[in-house]
């Protein structure tokens, strides 16, 4: 297995005396969508920042692609691309400038720059903008040039840290689907989100963060498995009988509102059984959907256990 | 990293900073113009033609190679203090940090963009002299070189002020109370034979006026120092300011949490 990223007993204490990262350990293989997931605060910009080399480890080991961080920095700077949280380009110059501006950092000769930043653009729907102001660009058009400067030296990992904050759901989409190519085409990518549901569309392998500490590193698929319970709302064609309500091991039917019901299922029960309850007291059902993303339930489960053991420890 | 890619890098910062005091020109190539004809109308003409004589020359050709190296090292400054703090402060200077740029191209970079302004706009009052003085040049060789140096020097100078800047406020407070004053007291309207000899000792002191000096011996062949004695200090000036430079990068100050 090649590894893209491997991280040992990586620690770091700021000036302020805030620890950020309390020894983690993670590794990420070459061409995988990887999913790194906690809450505001847990450590996760101050990971990719290390990786980065914006901001400096007090302790530990990271490697890119085999190389030490500290002592291969040119190589490991150069197989990496960073899509950073915040907006971190020049209001004032154009779309086009920046991206050719990295790629002249990154050492490509002016025709191959050109060739590049055309490629990128053009895949981000953003070659049109090329001459105007970066700061006339939309919150989505930004995030994507982000991404057309992070590509712009081809590079074979690429961090994107909430990429699509602030995106609308039909660009989130697009973006998605060109993240999934450029995976599919080789490329390593490690992602941070707050969309849940991205992260399970998206990624194969997942870890969740909190508070400095690695607290779940495993598949998606594993992950999604321990579920115990999912909740769907259903949507009546017609307003709901009064005396709905129906309570059996491992499945639990409650009224919301005249026309919408939650089911909720435990693992192994199926749907059909609370859809032939409704059908025979003459319910009829025009829509599904999930009550809450399943890697929610997870994730906050995650971050709830990781709390209460830590109050167990205090004590 | 590769030798052309350096190259590369190395051309791609500086055209960036040559595209950045070009596109604002308003603000960066045409106020230091005006200010310079005002002091050529004011105390070149009208208060210079009371005073006669300074050094051997008239007093407006005196001042002119003191005013072109005041707007040189000026800008200079200006240029590499504003743009690199702008960066920091757009963040925009992570695009750099992440690449894989050695620290002595990055600072080679955006000192050779505030050279370029500061020469630029050295040329343009230069130019604006010659409606005043006739353009005189005792040796090429000093006049060129200093005024490189010098240029290099408040380039590098910039640097590490805008390093350690953290508002818009840091990066006047160094130009309004040190450099000014260093620049007005370094003979750029007086030769320091006017001064009592404690004050033309301790004018001795200021680097600024063993640079206007030479690049007025440049211009007129005419220094109050030792033409030797400038240069070995403006380069012992210039290297321990680079020295601090890339100390300060590789450090991380201000730039790297």
């Amino acid at each position: 297995m090649t590894v893209a990223i491997s991280v040992e007993n990586l620690g770091k204490t700021y000036a302020s005396g805030v620890t950020a990262l309390k020894g983690i350990s993670l590794q990420v293989r070459q061409g995988d969508f990887f999913a790194l997931l906690g809450p505001n605060g847990a450590g996760k910009s101050t990971f990719i920042g290390i990786l980065s080399t914006l901001v400096t480890k007090t302790r530990g080991a990271v490697q890119i692609f085999g190389r030490d961080v500290d002592s291969h920095v040119y190589q490991t700077k150069l197989d990496l691309g960073v899509v950073p949280q915040e907006i971190n380009f020049s209001q004032f110059e154009r779309v086009g400038d920046i991206v050719m501006t990295q790629a002249g950092y990154y050492g490509l000769p002016s025709r191959l720059a050109a060739q590049r930043s055309e490629k990128y653009l053009r895949q981000l729907g953003l070659w049109d903008k090329r001459g105007q102001r970066s700061r006339t660009l939309s919150g989505g058009m930004k995030r994507r040039m982000m991404i057309a400067r992070a590509l712009v030296h081809e590079p074979r990992l690429l961090i994107l840290d909430e990429p699509t904050a602030g995106v609308d759901i039909e660009l989130r989409r697009s973006m998605w689907d060109f993240l999934l190519e450029i995976n599919r085409a080789g490329t390593t990518i490690v992602l941070t989100t707050h969309y849940l549901e991205e992260a399970e569309q998206l990624c194969r392998n997942i870890a969740i963060i909190d508070e400095g500490r690695i607290v779940e590193n495993t598949s998606m698929r594993k992950l999604l498995l321990e579920l115990d319970s999912y909740a769907f709302i259903l949507d009546a064609a017609a307003d709901l009988p009064g005396d709905l309500a129906h309570e059996e091991p491992g499945l639990c039917l409650r009224k919301l509102d005249s026309r919408s019901i939650e089911v909720t299922l435990s693992k192994g029960r199926d749907l059909n059984g609370a859809l032939a309850i409704l059908d025979r007291r003459g319910v009829r059902i025009i829509s599904m959907r999930n009550k809450t993303n399943r890697l929610e339930q997870l994730f906050l489960a995650r971050l709830g256990g990781q709390e209460a053991g830590a109050g167990e420890e205090g004590s | 990293m590769l030798s052309n890619h350096k190259w590369i890098a190395f051309q791609t910062i500086l055209i960036k900073e040559v595209r950045r005091f070009t596109r604002i020109w308003m603000q960066t190539l045409v106020p230091p113009v005006i200010t310079m004809s005002l002091y050529f109308v004011i105390f070149g003409n009208l208060v210079g033609s009371r005073i006669g004589d300074m050094g051997g020359y008239r007093y407006m050709e005196f001042i002119v190679p003191g005013l072109v190296m005041m707007a040189v090292i000026q800008n200079s400054y200006a240029n590499v203090v504003s743009s690199f703090f702008s960066q920091k402060f757009q963040r925009s200077v992570e695009e750099l940090l992440v690449a894989p740029i050695p620290n002595y191209v990055i600072l080679s970079g955006f000192v050779a963009g505030g050279m370029a302004r500061g020469l630029c706009v050295g040329l343009i009052v230069t130019a604006v002299s010659l409606f005043f003085a006739d353009l005189q040049i005792h040796s090429v060789p000093v006049t060129i070189g200093v005024v490189l140096l010098t240029s290099l020097a408040f380039s590098l100078g910039g640097f590490i002020n805008a390093i350690f800047a953290n508002n818009f406020d840091d990066i006047s407070i160094i130009p309004t109370f040190v450099l000014t004053p260093l620049i007005y007291l370094g003979g750029v309207f007086y030769s320091i034979d006017l001064l009592p000899t404690f004050w033309q000792l301790v004018s001795r002191l200021n680097p600024i006026f063993y640079m206007v000096n030479t690049f007025r011996y440049g211009m007129l062949g005419e220094s109050d120092i030792s033409l030797a004695w400038a240069f070995a200090m403006l380069l012992l000036f210039i290297a321990a300011l680079f020295g601090i430079c890339i100390w300060l990068l590789r450090k991380g100050t201000g730039i790297r949490n």
